[in-house]
């Protein structure tokens, strides 16, 4: 399968995302890393997943897999209205930022993340953080939730279409009981 | 052309940095010595004369590199994979390779300014004389050139004294871009040091030509009530011959109003621009109209209304040509620097010129006499017109029903869209008769045709949206003060001190171009938002156009809502990209005019006081270009930090503090030499937002600044939290770096906010006269 970045001339590499064929293998991911930490982007309050939006998924997820989420721009605001609080809230580019720096112990003070998840970035924001990450944050694994291939994350999904994102989600979320 | 060399001779100088013997610099001409003010510790700095101020900026702004392409491929041994922070072959990571993009986007933007400026003083010392003076306001701007003083240490009084300034902005301009050069510096901070010096030249060459241009022209000299002009699609009135201008360097423009004023054809053609052009000719002229930021190229040129295309330089669509040709409108060259392949006629005679145009023999010409511009545009117009029929490339309803048939639902339009329109959605309701999906893209599409290009059906997609939107683009009808240039110095001393202290919550200025994200509807409601809160607002370029893009209850646009003084609760605009200065030049005169500092040559000093005391912000949340780059870049050196939109992180690098780390944020206290932490004020120098909310929050708290008085920092902090209460639903969680002492806190939320610092762990400080120079301590510790 020829996997494309979704913005045509968002030509990216050498290095390039793996590209997730199953939600499985998010989940595997997930179980396997120490300090992960979700990032949703206000675009998740955009994007409308059948009844449902991207924002109602993730707190689904954060809930089971017990994993901290940063809200940036405003969405801290849409994650309160759901009765969720997050972890912590800043700028994207600030929790971009923070993550490249080694020494950051992240929002509880306990230590580098060792795994950073995003969603929901308007998407040339989300593939300029994660080419900085790619670059100066070495040993940050990132794996994006999107629908859509962002090549430079270490895990991406190709385009896919809003059926099969819900179900992937469906999917990671079922899987995921018990905590990351 | 003949230029004297200049000679500025400085004998022995003893300044805060030490004494200075046998200072001599020549750059261009002789300046006469007429000004009073001793010669400051760095006039005319060098590549390296500021890095320690720069490097101090670094330390606590540190860049986060965001690459765009993980390849370098400027020379033959490249491409070279950099990927993980990898050297190529010449040595360079990837930190360095980001920064000399960086640089090299700075060095573009400013080269354009300043060679639009060295045109533009050209013409005007031809037209003029050299010793024409330089007046921006008379008596009420004694400081005339805040920034060239600064920087320079020269007091330029006639055009022909700018051509010195102009001198040196080249002689740097050159350095700076050499340093790009494989196997020249090699470390990122050193290449961000010399983005910062681009930045300040840029400043420089920007203050030049609109110093220039008002002088000359006679353009609103910082008048506050400069006149109210028309703005908008709807404004142009189709029933006369139109031409539109396109782009920023103003004198044929200026030759078309000047032809229509001498053979008494006013009010027969309409005459109006796009961009900052357009900005200039009303500045010369309220007669003429704004159509409105360069997004607005295709659509109105495809809707037929122009019957003539005239364009100069900068920011021009590069297909224009081929544009007007599809709608029949004669197109006109005038510049240089865009040539677009067409015959150089500027010998040829108007007659056999206006002939050729109107008859269709040739689409275009160059004509390099901005004179003989404006009379063949005229003429054309008015004779083409009948002819042409305002004939146009939009679509009626049914082919645009027809024509969307053929969308196969590929994506690769929305997959081209800079702003992922939902396009394919918007063409399957237009088959089924709807274009109600079509009109609402209309509002968040920049205009780029990308998506024309991407369709391999070649369906006209952007007409498709104007069709489907031209109610509402018809209805376009604004108003916008024309550009007001400078700011008086008597302004700036009923307002210097309120700013100081803090009482007036900031001064923010929108600027820069029209790659919004959701349309510039956004700038309008910043805008709105910060001059109902009182804070000084202050537009230029296309943001200005677009703030005044918006009408009240009772159909008022901003500008007519709000003052325009610089005061608090002011809309103002200072004019096109090159009146930028200004804003920074209030701030400069902030520092000297309010608190007396010395100006010239006296550049970090007046930084320090900048960063430390004034609470201005700049946002250029549609940013796109490499000026935009450059201009941000003047900015950061003078310690004001920008805000730009989400498409602003394809800059490829931010400067952003780090508030959790307590280091950072130091100041020494000039009454003692102590070192008292400040909080993270301002927080950052560069800064991407993603949406409009976050950017108006952090607006808010940019404002901040160690001087602040507890009344100050009350005020500043009351905006900040009632922000963030009402876009973020919540209380701030940093509230306890920005409180120093229990007078701090807003009265109306002491409770609560005292619970908050409680659980901080919070402990009161003093607040220091701050600076970052050591070298302005009074009271030096044992
Ligand atoms: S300039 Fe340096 S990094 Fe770039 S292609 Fe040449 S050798 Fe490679
Ligand atoms: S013209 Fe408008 S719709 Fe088309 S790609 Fe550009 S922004 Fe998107
Ligand atoms: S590119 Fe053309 S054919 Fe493909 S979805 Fe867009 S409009 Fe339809």
């Amino acid at each position: 399968m020829a996997v494309e970045p979704w913005q045509t001339a968002e030509i990216p590499g050498p290095k390039k995302a793996l590209v997730i064929t199953k939600p499985e293998v998010v989940v595997a991911m997930m179980k396997r890393a120490q300090r992960p930490v979700l990032i949703v982007g206000h675009k998740a309050v955009e994007i409308e997943l059948g009844n449902k939006k991207v924002v109602d998924y993730m707190i689904e997820l954060a809930e089971k897999a017990k994993i901290p989420i940063v809200a940036t721009a405003h969405m801290i605001n849409e994650f309160l209205k759901r009765n969720y609080k997050p972890a912590g809230f800043m700028p994207a580019v600030d929790i971009g930022n923070r993550l490249t720096d080694p020494e950051w112990n992240g929002l509880d003070g306990k230590g580098p993340y060792d795994m950073a998840l995003f969603v929901g970035l308007p998407y040339y924001m989300e593939w300029t953080i994660l080419s900085g990450l790619k670059h100066f944050a070495q040993n940050l694994k990132t794996i994006t939730l999107d629908n859509v291939y962002h090549p430079n994350a270490s895990w991406s999904f190709p385009n896919i279409s809003i059926k099969d994102w819900i179900e992937n989600l469906k999917v990671i979320i079922e899987k995921i009981e018990g905590g990351a | 052309m003949s230029r004297k060399n200049v000679h500025l001779k400085v004998d022995e100088f003893k300044g805060n940095i030490g004494l200075i013997k046998n200072l001599e610099i020549s750059i261009g001409k002789i300046i006469e010595e007429k000004w009073e003010e001793p010669m400051g510790p760095t006039p005319f700095p060098s590549l390296t004369t500021l890095r320690d101020w720069d490097f101090k900026l670094l330390q606590r702004f540190k860049p986060f590199y965001l690459p765009f392409c993980d390849v370098c491929c400027l020379c033959t041994f490249g491409k070279c994979d950099l990927t993980g922070n990898k050297r190529g072959a010449c040595g360079l990571n990837m930190s360095a390779q980001q920064s000399r993009i960086v640089l090299l986007a700075c060095c573009i933007g400013a080269a354009t300014h300043i060679g639009h400026a060295r045109h533009l003083v050209e013409h005007l010392i031809e037209e003029f004389g050299r010793r024409h003076p330089v007046d921006v306001g008379g008596v009420n701007v004694e400081v005339e050139a805040p920034v060239t003083r600064l920087v320079c240490g020269i007091k330029p009084e006639t055009l022909g004294d700018l051509e010195a300034a102009l001198d040196y902005c080249e002689n740097q301009l050159t350095h700076l871009l050499s340093i790009t050069h494989t196997g020249q510096e090699g470390s990122n901070l050193d290449f961000e040091s010399k983005v910062f010096h681009a930045g300040m030249i840029d400043q420089v060459g920007m203050e030049i030509a609109d110093l220039a241009q008002i002088s000359a022209y006679g353009f609103p000299k910082a008048n506050p009530e400069a006149p109210l002009v028309e703005l908008g699609f709807g404004a142009i009135d189709i029933q006369k011959p139109v031409i539109l201008c396109i782009g920023h360097n103003v004198p044929p423009a200026i030759g078309i109003v000047d032809y229509l004023t001498e053979n008494g054809l006013q009010g027969e053609v309409e005459v109006c621009g796009l961009c900052c052009t357009a900005h200039d000719i009303t500045r010369y002229n309220p007669k003429a109209k704004i159509v409105g930021p360069i997004s607005w190229q295709l659509r109105f040129v495809r809707s037929g209304v122009p019957d003539v295309v005239i364009v100069d330089e900068q920011c021009i669509r590069t297909d224009i040509l081929i544009e007007a040709q599809k709608v029949k409108a004669p197109f006109i060259a005038t510049s240089e620097k865009n040539c677009q392949g067409l015959e150089d006629r500027t010998h040829d005679s108007p007659d056999k010129i206006v002939e050729d145009l109107v008859t269709g023999k040739v689409p275009g010409v160059l004509i390099l006499d901005p004179e003989k511009a404006g009379e063949v545009a005229v003429r054309v117009a008015i004779e083409v017109m009948p002819r042409r029929g305002k004939f146009k490339v939009i679509p009626n309803v049914e082919n645009v029903i027809e024509e969307a048939k053929r969308c196969r639902q590929c994506d690769k339009c929305r997959r081209a869209c800079p702003n992922d329109l939902p396009i394919p959605e918007a063409m399957k309701a237009a088959v089924e008769g709807n274009l109600e999906k079509l009109n609402e893209l209309y509002d968040a599409c920049i205009g780029c045709a990308r998506c024309e290009h991407a369709c391999p059906e070649n369906i006209p997609v952007h007409n498709f949206i104007v069709k489907a939107a031209e109610k509402k683009m018809k209805a376009e009808t604004f108003k916008v003060r024309a550009g007001r240039g400078p700011i008086q110095d008597v302004e700036i001393r009923n307002v210097g001190g309120p700013i100081v202290l803090g009482e007036i919550p900031g001064v923010v200025a929108f600027v820069g171009c029209a790659n919004y994200p959701k349309g510039g509807k956004e700038i309008a409601e910043m805008v709105m938002e910060f001059a109902k809160r009182r804070f000084i607002v202050v537009t230029s370029g296309c943001a200005a156009m677009s703030a005044g893009m918006y009408k009240n209850e009772e159909g008022k646009t901003p500008y007519e809502i709000y003052s325009g003084d610089f005061d608090a609760g002011g809309i103002l605009n200072v004019g096109s990209c090159v009146s930028n200065p200004h804003i920074a030049g209030a701030a400069i005169k902030i520092a000297s005019i309010f608190a007396k500092r010395k100006l010239r040559a006296n550049y970090e000093e007046i930084a320090d006081y900048v960063l430390n005391r004034v609470g201005a912000v700049g946002v250029a949340w549609g940013a796109m270009s490499q000026k935009a780059a450059s201009i941000a870049s003047g900015f950061w050196r003078l310690g004001v930090p920008v805000i730009v939109g989400p498409h602003g992180i394809k800059y490829r690098r931010m400067l952003l503090g780090r508030a959790d780390k307590q280091e950072d944020w130091y100041v020494y206290d000039a009454r003692t030499g102590e070192k008292v932490y400040v909080g993270p004020t301002p927080e950052h120098l560069f800064y991407a937002a993603e949406t409009k909310e976050e950017a108006m929050v952090m607006i808010a708290k940019l404002c901040m600044r160690p001087n602040d008085t507890t009344k100050g920092r009350a005020i500043k902090l009351t905006h900040y939290i009632d922000l963030h209460k009402r876009l973020y639903g919540i209380m701030p969680e940093d509230i306890h770096l920005f409180v120093r002492t229990i007078a701090d806190v807003p009265v109306t939320m002491k409770d609560e906010i005292i619970k908050i610092l409680e659980k901080k762990d919070w402990k009161e400080t003093v607040i220091p006269d701050p600076t970052l120079l050591p070298r302005l301590i009074r009271k030096k510790k044992e």
